[in-house]
């Protein structure tokens, strides 16, 4: 067993259901005990779709279980077509029902449906959802597709003169972060430099569509959590290549506007294009001098954090001080990042692994899910999302891409936004006994009045390793350099703490003194 | 009078299961931690729910199982020990902790209360632990907190035989919990105790004397337990509304032998101040039809109230559970030719929905979008669990959850 607060993914059934709300003309049938309607709400609520998902459950009970719940499966699957007369039926099981093992995948084929059936494998208990979404998508285009594929050793066939080259955008799914405004972004981006968009899949593709894959130039693999299998097929396949950059950030924009142009055949005009972004600018603007160097802790799926860390480092001057995801199938991208910023990667699904990490780390803005704003709330650090999991506000009715040149924009506004402001941080910083302005109060641009609920991070309530093994050494503090301390700002008095301690212990200083803080001060800089 | 047919229906269901009431309960019962033993999904599910909703300290968490445990090759009761002793090494204020069945413990058949009494026994005098299930083959939504609160009975002392005392029974809001504690004070009925108590340590006593009042609809085996105690269940309609309140009130005064003069009396300015609230929303609701779709076998009730208070129109009532014992009271006050059905069948329940268009259709939150996309008005039925809605003084705020999308239906110009 594993304990979960906080789970990064859903189970891999709910994966297949994303593919299949993504789609049109797709229905999926699942084997599940009531209760587990509850993903539809994903859809409906945190969405806010205005259509049902296209799923039926069979929602069996316990007293289903002592009669025969593969009959009742077999109803629900001629009930379903007859009402919904899907072009494609894909058949799942929740995790319960693989445990009670009715092979309703085998069932449904059996049934003599008109339509294509795809039973999916989804082992709940050692896989989860990005990977669901990845193989229930894969399947269906391999099982779409796999009658179309040319003979080995065939030639592509070329495009005829004149004709716009295309593309085709995978990955971008039903509930995916920002996958709305993505498309839409990254499809004007193609479009400047002169590449129509062929097919977005599975996002509003129909199964007739993803007949039609083979059609464009190239592949734009846009969230390789969900179409890294299938371009690599598609790939070996069609003969068609990948484009692997992921467009957030302006480096990365650049680089992948020049990595579409060649698999395109394109010369990208050598006039610079013109910067469409207001970011740049806004990231040298003096008024941002104060955001160099802040430290920083990123956390999400690997490709938004791998976006993230390159742009936190070299597009708004912070520190990377540490980075991680909870997605092992994109680890080693991950790793690779870290080794760049000289951290070392966090690679984990366990939310308490994570949140130690970001008490020891002392970072003073928090990159992450849903899941890494309870830890910030908990020790009381900026925070700002960039990866799923995330909720109902972060499928915002405005545009709000995260790629692009205007996915730049969106991101240095919401990175920014948490942080104290300039002028605030210094006058905080220079009088500390403010009735209405002081460390415990809220930045007063987010508006509260009220004090932080929390206790400041050098005050944890519970054991964190950091102090821990300080106490244990049998250091202890001063009580006058245990004041001055408290005269450092709060946002950076948990990492001076930590710096001093250690300093302490490595000279084997038994009492710390506002000596010992100064030295270890100018010991180790900012 | 006469009660309306039942009809049966079986198909596929769109409720919550069980697992959903921790989501009200971990804030009822404060010092409790609701571990749940399941899968991912039942992780899933929890978070989806309260995940908005950013918590410094987590109340709930889930021991997700793992190949291992399923395979045999971890024995499961040393992994709930590992784990419930990480819960509470992070949570060292907590006084109960429940172990909470799901679908995938109950279908492998883990015994969680031999494991609740053993860990009981490993952190006694410091912490009590107890355990339910809540999994979606056994409980639909607010039947959770049945099972929650059944868990809780063993910890109820004794009350000693021939002493008298009133207890409520089912989640109440606070504010409405100390209304009550006025007007049952003011009528000269006491002791009166509430289950589930706000703190887990201060449990209601119970024995011979205890009279019983249900406070929610869906408490039914809990009810039936507290009769096996010796309680005595005051049968009465649920506090709904200034009818439903009443009879609630004067099926505990009945018992005590109260004078229904007095009754008036002590009720009348409530009672008042109620009918004027009742006026406005009356107003919009009234001739308007109405259908339920099943989801927190609050329904019978709400309707009964939406159509002899407010003069809405029933169309269709549906409940996930009807609860014949329980709706004793409530079933006579329906119109007789009620369309009633007990459980779903979800398509075609749609299909009569649609075809019937009502003004206004309570139902869950996975169908409220979708319909109100079709040109339906809807109330989503989770905010009747959500929402301080009991009593006399409540009965407007009631009324105006109803009307609430109607008005805003009429604003909207876009």
């Amino acid at each position: 067993m594993q304990l979960t607060l906080w789970s990064y993914e859903g189970p891999p059934h709910v994966g297949a259901l994303r593919i299949a709300a993504s789609m049109t003309g797709v229905h999926l049938i699942l084997h599940a005990p009531q209760g587990d309607t509850y993903a539809d709400l994903l859809f409906t609520m945190i969405e806010r779709r205005p259509s049902r998902p296209p799923v039926s459950y069979t929602s069996f009970q316990a007293r289903d279980l002592g009669r025969d719940t593969a009959e009742l499966f077999k109803t629900t699957v001629e009930a379903t077509y007859e009402r919904f007369k899907p072009e494609l039926i894909l058949i799942g099981e929740s995790c319960t029902a693989e445990l009670i093992q009715d092979q309703p995948g085998a069932l449904a084929q059996g049934m003599g449906l008109p339509v294509p059936v795809l039973p999916l494998e989804l082992p709940a208990y050692t896989r989860k959802e990005n990977w669901g979404a990845s193989e229930t998508f894969y399947q269906m285009v391999r099982g779409l597709l796999k009658n179309r594929v040319p003979a080995p050793g065939t030639a592509r066939e070329l495009r005829a003169a004149g004709t716009r080259p295309t593309a085709n955008l995978l990955g971008p799914t039903a509930l995916g972060y920002r996958c709305r405004d993505d498309s839409l972004e990254v499809t004007r981006l193609l479009d400047s430099i002169g590449i129509g968009v062929n097919v977005v899949a599975p996002l509003g593709a129909s199964p007739a569509d993803l007949l039609r894959l083979p059609e464009a130039d190239f592949n734009v693999c846009l969230y390789p959590e969900i179409a890294d299998q299938a371009c690599d097929w598609l790939r070996r396949s069609f003969g068609q290549p990948v484009v692997k950059t992921v467009p957030i950030g302006i480096g990365a924009t650049h680089e992948f506007l020049h990595e579409a142009a060649r698999a395109a055949g394109l010369e990208l005009d050598t006039t610079p294009a013109p910067i469409s972004s207001r970011m740049p600018w806004y990231s040298r603007s003096v008024d941002s001098t104060y955001l160099t160097g802040k430290r920083v802790f990123i956390f999400g799926d690997a490709t938004h954090v791998v976006a993230a860390a390159r742009m936190a480092a070299d597009e708004l001057g912070f520190t990377v001080v540490g980075l991680g995801t909870y997605a092992r199938e994109f680890a080693r991208e991950v790793r690779e990042a870290a080794k760049r910023y000289g951290v070392e990667p966090l690679i984990t699904d366990d939310y308490l692994e994570v949140e130690a990490k970001v008490a020891e780390l002392h970072p003073e803005l928090v990159l992450g899910t849903q899941m890494e704003r309870h830890i910030a709330k908990r020790l009381g650090v900026p925070c700002a999302v960039i990866s799923a999991p995330v909720h109902i506000q972060d499928f915002p009715s405005r545009y709000a891409p995260q790629m692009g040149f205007e996915g730049a924009n969106v991101i240095f506004d919401t990175w920014v936004h948490p942080l104290m402001m300039g002028l605030e941080e210094h006058l905080v910083t220079m009088f500390r006994e403010d009735f209405e302005f002081h460390d415990g109060a809220t930045p007063s641009h987010l508006g509260s009045t009220a004090a932080r609920s929390n206790p400041a991070p050098e005050t944890p309530t519970a054991p964190m390793p950091a102090t821990a093994a300080a106490d244990a050494g049998g250091m202890v503090w001063a009580a006058d350099a245990e004041q001055e301390l408290k005269k450092i700002p709060f946002f950076v008095r948990g990492k001076a703490k930590r710096n001093t301690e250690r300093f302490a212990e490595e000279r084997g200083i038994q009492t710390i003194t506002v000596e010992t803080l100064y030295d270890a001060k100018a010991h180790f800089g900012r | 009078m006469s009660a309306p047919e039942i009809r049966c229906e079986q198909g596929q269901r769109q409720v919550f299961c069980g697992l959903s009431g921790i989501v009200w309960l971990h804030r009822k019962i404060q010092d409790a931690f609701f571990l749940v033993v399941g899968s991912r999904t039942c992780a899933h599910l929890l978070q989806s729910a309260a995940g908005v909703m950013i918590f410094a300290e987590p109340r709930f968490a889930t021991a997700i199982l793992q190949e291992r445990d399923l395979a045999g090759l971890a024995d499961c009761n040393q992994e709930l020990d590992r784990v419930a002793a990480e819960v509470l090494e992070r949570r060292p204020d907590i006084k109960t902790l429940f172990l909470v069945g799901s679908c995938p413990s109950e279908v492998i058949k883990l015994d969680l209360g031999k494991a609740a009494e053993r860990l009981s026994e490993v952190y006694r005098g410091r912490v009590r632990v107890l355990d339910y299930s809540a999994s979606g083959l056994e409980t639909a939504f607010t039947q959770g907190e049945d099972a929650c609160l059944q868990a809780l009975l063993p910890e109820l002392p004794t009350r000693p035989a021939g002493e008298r005392s009133l207890l409520i029974v089912g989640t109440l809001p606070d504010v409405v919990e100390d209304q009550f504690k006025r007007l049952f004070a003011e009528l000269g009925i006491g002791p009166v105790e509430f289950l589930p108590p706000r703190h887990a340590t201060d449990y209601p006593s119970v024995g011979s004397g205890t009279l019983m009042l249900l406070a929610q609809p869906f408490v039914g085996e809990t009810a039936r337990a507290l009769q096996q105690r010796g309680a005595t269940l005051l049968t009465a309609p649920y506090p709904f509304g200034i009818e439903g309140t009443r009879a609630w009130l004067k099926a505990a005064t009945d018992a005590w032998g109260i004078a229904a003069e007095q009754l008036e009396r002590v009720t009348a300015p409530a009672i008042a101040r109620a009918q004027t609230g009742l006026a406005r929303q009356r107003d919009i609701l009234a001739g308007k039809r109405i259908s339920f779709l099943p989801d927190s076998q609050l329904e019978i009730p709400m309707a009964r109230f939406l159509q002899r208070e407010c003069g809405m129109e029933l169309v269709e009532v549906a409940t996930p559970f009807l609860d014949r014992q329980l709706m004793e009271a409530e079933l006579p006050l329906l119109p007789p030719d009620l369309h009633l059905t007990e459980g779903q069948d979800l398509d075609l329940q749609l299909d009569r929905l649609r075809a019937a268009r009502p003004d206004l259709t309570v139902c869950g939150l996975g169908l409220a979008n979708p319909l109100e996309a079709e040109g339906l008005r809807t109330k989503w039925s989770i905010e009747l669990v959500f929402t301080p809605v009991h009593g006399f003084d409540q009965a407007a705020d009631l009324a105006e959850l109803f009307a609430r999308p109607l008005v805003r239906g009429a604003l909207l110009k876009v």
